[in-house]
């Protein structure tokens, strides 16, 4: 019975932290029209080519930021929630007395 | 030129002081890690702990490492500006003198008039995350790349803004939570606190995600090569060939430049957010009425 909680556990981290990778569609999309506009902006006024790069960077640093959340918390659910989830599991069952 | 001497044994003392630290950080590295077969994505080694009343206090790598980069840090200052004179002549001076110009245009431009006192945090902040993030370079485990450290810079950060807050007032500082409706004040609330959390995600996730990317490529290539140059003899079919140039690349995008980055916005953000909170025209207001309450008192 034990294996079978633990496997859900595993398994459910696991399917979490996939959807959590989700996210990095957003940025992926949002980054490609600000770097499009960006080369618009550069073709149009060559001139403005540095001012306009430095801004590009910080806003793509910025807009990586939904991304950068999903993997964080993709990488909770693969390396830390498992772990944590299991102890609790093993420690309730301790107290009930089963184990 | 009598001091030249002088000077020459002072420069090199804090030159020994720049190196020393990462030095000495590299040879703890070395000492205490543990031999590891292929690639393993860790967080920070915990040396010792600290026992104390509720919980124990454990001192990690990344706090050690940091320690390290900042006495490293405090002698390249040093380093800068000892000696200086009211005319710059040496490059060193030049360059110490164009560091702190720069910072303090940053401050200025994002911060105003009333926040330039805030040159020197700034600076302080950019060259600890910068330094930290550029110390992967040396093979030591970056303290940017454990969520505890950022965490405490961007709780310092969060003190900062509400201490500004306050200083507009304590009502002022509540009915911001209300605006524009009362109906959005749970919103605001979670907003307020989001704002820490989000900059420490953000910092860390860049790093660590480079990290991650990094460690997985070498760890792909290494089984690449064995795939192709496995049928050559002894050690040189084990040697992976393939690792040779393209994570070094890698590594000065994810390293390097994102690195720096970070940094940068990671100021850029402190900046904005602590100058954001605060409305000078309140502040100003409240100080004049404090002042004449004050005198009609005396």
């Amino acid at each position: 019975m034990l294996e079978l909680a633990i496997g859900i556990i595993l398994c459910g981290c696991a399917i979490g932290a996939g959807l959590a990778l989700i996210a990095g569609i957003g940025p992926g999309i949002g980054e490609g029209n600000a770097v499009a506009k960006a080369c618009e902006a550069i073709g149009r006024q060559p001139e403005s080519k540095g001012s306009v790069m430095s801004t590009l960077f910080i806003g793509c640093a910025l807009a990586e930021t939904t991304g950068v959340y999903g993997f964080v918390t993709g990488l909770l659910l693969m390396f830390v929630v498992p772990r944590m989830l299991v102890n609790i599991l093993i420690n309730a069952l301790v107290a009930n007395g089963v184990l | 030129m009598a001091h030249s001497s002088r000077f020459k044994i002072t420069d090199a003392l804090l030159i020994v002081m720049m190196i020393l630290p990462l030095l000495t950080a590299i040879v703890i590295k070395i000492l205490t890690n543990p031999e590891s077969e292929g690639i393993a994505i860790s967080g920070a080694l915990v040396y010792f702990t600290i026992p104390m009343p509720k919980w124990d206090l454990p001192i990690t790598e990344s706090q050690v490492n940091s320690w390290l980069i900042m006495i490293s840090i405090l002698g390249l200052c040093l380093y800068l500006t000892h000696g200086l004179s009211p005319k710059a002549e040496t490059k060193r001076q030049h360059l110490a003198e164009y560091i702190v110009t720069k910072t303090e245009e940053l401050v200025h431009e994002n911060m105003g008039e009333f926040f330039s006192g805030f040159a020197p945090f700034i600076g302080a902040i950019l060259a600890l995350s910068a330094f930290s993030s550029l110390s992967s370079l040396l093979g030591i485990f970056p303290p940017t790349s454990d969520l505890n450290v950022i965490a405490g810079w961007a709780i310092l950060v969060f003190i900062l803004i509400t201490y500004y807050k306050l200083k507009c007032g304590f009502g002022y500082y509540i009915k911001s939570f209300t605006e524009p409706i009362a109906l959005l004040t749970p919103f605001n609330i979670i907003g307020e606190i989001a704002t820490p959390v989000s900059m420490t995600f953000r910092h860390y996730g860049n790093i660590v995600s480079g990290s991650v990317i990094s460690a997985l490529i070498a760890a792909g290539l290494r089984i690449l090569s064995s795939w192709i140059f496995g049928w050559l003899p002894g050690a040189i079919g084990e040697f992976p060939f393939l690792r040779i140039g393209l994570p070094a690349i890698l590594s000065a995008y994810f390293d390097v430049f994102s690195g720096c980055l970070q940094a940068f916005i990671f100021s850029i953000l402190t900046m904005i957010n602590i100058s954001g909170g605060f409305d000078f025209d309140i502040y100003t207001a409240r100080k004049n009425k404090k002042l004449s309450k004050k005198q009609k008192v005396n």
